[in-house]
């Protein structure tokens, strides 16, 4: 032992660094915050230190290549042995990490940690976010299939609506005209060096920050931060009540960050690698793309925004949403830190969470898209064939080769693009019937130019006899006559 | 001291220069367009819109199948074509064409299209992307290079009736 503490001795004298170190793990936080609460930061960053491991590890065998990249995927997937793990740990590790940078978010705001004087923590820690999300892009676009490739064409598109410069900013994305070997080394670059050497500059320096000036207080309603008095009082609080960082708190940080790690091993080792989906290649057009969980909200806004807002909040939100992080600890650096006297923290962050998770509920089965395959590939419930006439099945048949089921649901299968059409004869007349299917309207197109008249009698006739026994269909009040006609039982409902 | 900052200044803007130029690169004012050869006439039965594809006129040995870029071929009758791309002008997801009932289907956000590539339905605010084609000697040209977006299709666009007549 005698031996150890004399080369420890030496490298100190060399380095001066023992004191520092001892100081900044001795470091007084007050007995309150040594709390379960303040965890997630730390977990974050020693998921950001497996992230940089399994990825480097990945990179010896990775191929950035767009004609060999999901080539080498396969390869780790299935030729490598435990290359599918380290992939696995890789994605989950993403994952997990989007998920504690958010949660450690939530947790700094609703803690009022973000007051004087730690505002610039507070920046560094909103462009930590913003890397995190950018590696989780990037990171997907790495893992070059379909998804990735048509994933990048919505980045284009996107793009591409920034007025005047939008298509020069198009091919700077892209690297050239199209979606290719440049565009991929563009993101390989972003996700191998340049976002993860900032990352590793910034994390460091909100760290440093964290220890010259303390870990936030529990907030106490009613203990208001002053900028004239708060560095006093944090100051006697520590001496009064507080205890050394090393062993009193960082107990709990390393048990939540052991447990953490253990769940993305055990996510890897169940769930296994994301992907890769079906090869990049841009002439397979039978392709779903959907983005990665935490890209779904925005897949759902950009399916739900009227048309006419899109561009507008695309290129607008954004901006204006980090601008609100990055103003927000100047905008009420001062005041009540405890969450039960601020309703309108709890408010947005209970809106925010709220709509995240509805537009990412939304994502996960798309009622939006038209279900490509649903009129090849789902019959159609016997109930509404039975004891129909010819005319009627004739129209059915129309139905499901005309594709209307791609987005209308029978019978519980179907698109969810439009209405379901079960009880679709309680709602609309005959004639409604009509000019709906040869005018379109709302989200449906106009089928006058692609139906002839026998087709569209026979599937009016079939689309008349979807109500539920006993229902009446729906009539016409204004036409006293066609009603009558109307009410009459139809031979599809002896 | 101020000699020494200057000294560096003036030298790291002198290596900007370079730096931006070569980050620049992509952009080529004559644009991403020239004349591809989609194949004979033969392939494209009149009436009928058919899936095609080409080798995009500017790619790098790397690009691998990325540079196959597909579209859609309508001949409505003898040298009357129009050629879609296949992304959407919503986003750029691939548009799947059903010959029953006449339409292009988007699969993200619901955007449909008609035969004739006008907008039937959902969020595009336009129709279809359309490169300009020509036929010379029975075989379809077409004046393709760039992904279309709301900002890189203007060139595609460009005299399409008018390159058809000649």
């Amino acid at each position: 032992m005698r031996w150890l503490k004399a080369v420890g001795d030496w490298f100190d004298q060399r380095l001066q660094l023992s004191a520092p170190v001892r100081e900044a793990m001795l470091h007084r936080v007050p007995s309150r915050s040594a709390s379960w609460w303040y965890v997630f930061g730390s977990a974050a960053l020693t998921l950001f230190i497996l992230q940089i491991v399994t990825g480097i590890l990945l990179a010896v065998v990775y191929v950035p290549s767009a004609a060999q990249a999901w080539t080498s995927l396969e390869a780790l997937n299935h030729d490598l042995p435990l290359g599918w793990f380290l992939r696995a740990m890789h994605g989950w590790g993403s994952n997990f990490m989007v998920a504690l940078v958010l949660i450690h978010m939530m947790q700094v705001f609703l803690f009022g940690a973000y007051k004087y004087p730690r505002e610039l923590t507070w920046i560094v820690g909103v462009f930590l976010l913003l890397m995190t999300l950018g590696m989780a892009f990037s990171g997907q676009v790495l893992r070059f299939d379909q998804d990735a490739y048509w994933g990048l064409g919505i980045g284009a598109s996107i793009t591409g609506r920034v007025p005047v410069i939008g298509g020069a900013l198009v091919h700077l994305l892209l690297g050239g005209p199209i979606i290719g070997g440049d565009t991929l080394l563009r993101f390989f670059t972003l996700h191998v060096f340049l976002i993860p050497g900032l990352l590793i500059a910034l994390v460091g320096l909100h760290l440093l920050m964290v220890l010259k000036l303390g870990i936030n207080d529990w907030p106490m309603p009613g203990r208001v931060v002053r900028r004239a008095t708060y560095l006093k009082e944090y100051e006697e609080l520590t001496r009064k009540d507080g205890v050394p960082f090393v062993p009193d708190a960082i107990w709990k940080d390393m048990v939540f960050a052991a447990g953490i790690v253990v769940a993305v091993a055990c996510c890897a080792l169940f769930f296994g690698p994301f992907g890769p989906t079906g090869q990049p290649d841009p002439t397979i057009i039978q392709t779903v793309p959907k983005p990665d969980y935490f890209f779904l909200w925005l897949y759902a806004l950009l399916a739900l925004l009227p048309p006419q807002m899109e561009t507008p909040a695309l290129l607008l939100m954004p901006p204006l949403l980090i601008a609100f992080l990055i103003l927000l600890p100047f905008l009420s650096g001062e005041g009540e830190k405890s969450w039960r006297r601020r309703p309108m923290a709890v408010a947005v962050m209970a809106l925010a969470a709220v709509a995240l998770s509805t537009f990412t509920h939304l994502s996960r089965y798309s009622p939006w898209s038209p279900v490509m395959n649903a009129w090849s590939g789902d019959p159609l419930p016997a109930e509404v064939l039975q004891g129909r006439s010819a005319l009627e099945r004739q129209g059915a048949l129309v139905f499901q080769a005309k594709q209307c089921r791609n987005c209308h649901q029978i019978g519980g299968s179907g698109g969810l693009r439009g209405p379901d059409l079960d009880r679709v004869a309680v709602r609309l007349t005959r004639d409604q019937l009509i000019r709906q299917v040869l005018q379109g309207g709302g989200n449906m197109p106009a089928y006058g130019k692609n139906l002839r008249p026998a087709e569209v009698t026979a599937l009016v006739s079939f689309l008349e006899t979807l109500r539920p026994p006993g229902q009446p269909p729906a009539r016409d009040a204004s036409r006293p006559g066609a009603a009558k006609a109307e009410l009459a039982p139809s031979p599809g409902h002896p | 001291m101020k000699f020494g900052v200057l000294l560096n200044s003036a030298i790291a803007a002198l290596l900007a220069v370079p730096i931006i130029g070569y980050l620049l690169g992509p952009l080529r004012s004559k644009g991403y367009t020239s004349w591809v050869l989609l194949g004979p006439l033969t392939q494209f039965p009149e009436g009928q819109t058919r899936l095609a594809s080409f080798r995009n006129p500017f790619v790098r040995p790397w690009d691998g199948q990325t540079a196959d870029i597909a579209c859609w071929v309508r001949r409505l009758s003898g040298e009357d074509f129009q050629v879609f791309a296949v992304n959407c002008a919503h986003l750029g997801c691939p548009v799947r064409w059903f010959a029953q009932s006449g339409l292009f289907m988007c699969p993200c956000h619901g955007g449909v299209y008609y035969a004739d590539g006008s907008r039937a339905s959902g969020p595009p605010e336009r129709g279809l992307f359309e490169y300009s084609h020509k036929v010379e000697n029975g075989n379809l040209i077409i004046q393709a290079g760039q992904l279309p977006t709301l900002a890189t299709q203007a060139r595609l666009m460009s005299g399409r009736r008018s390159s058809c007549a000649g």
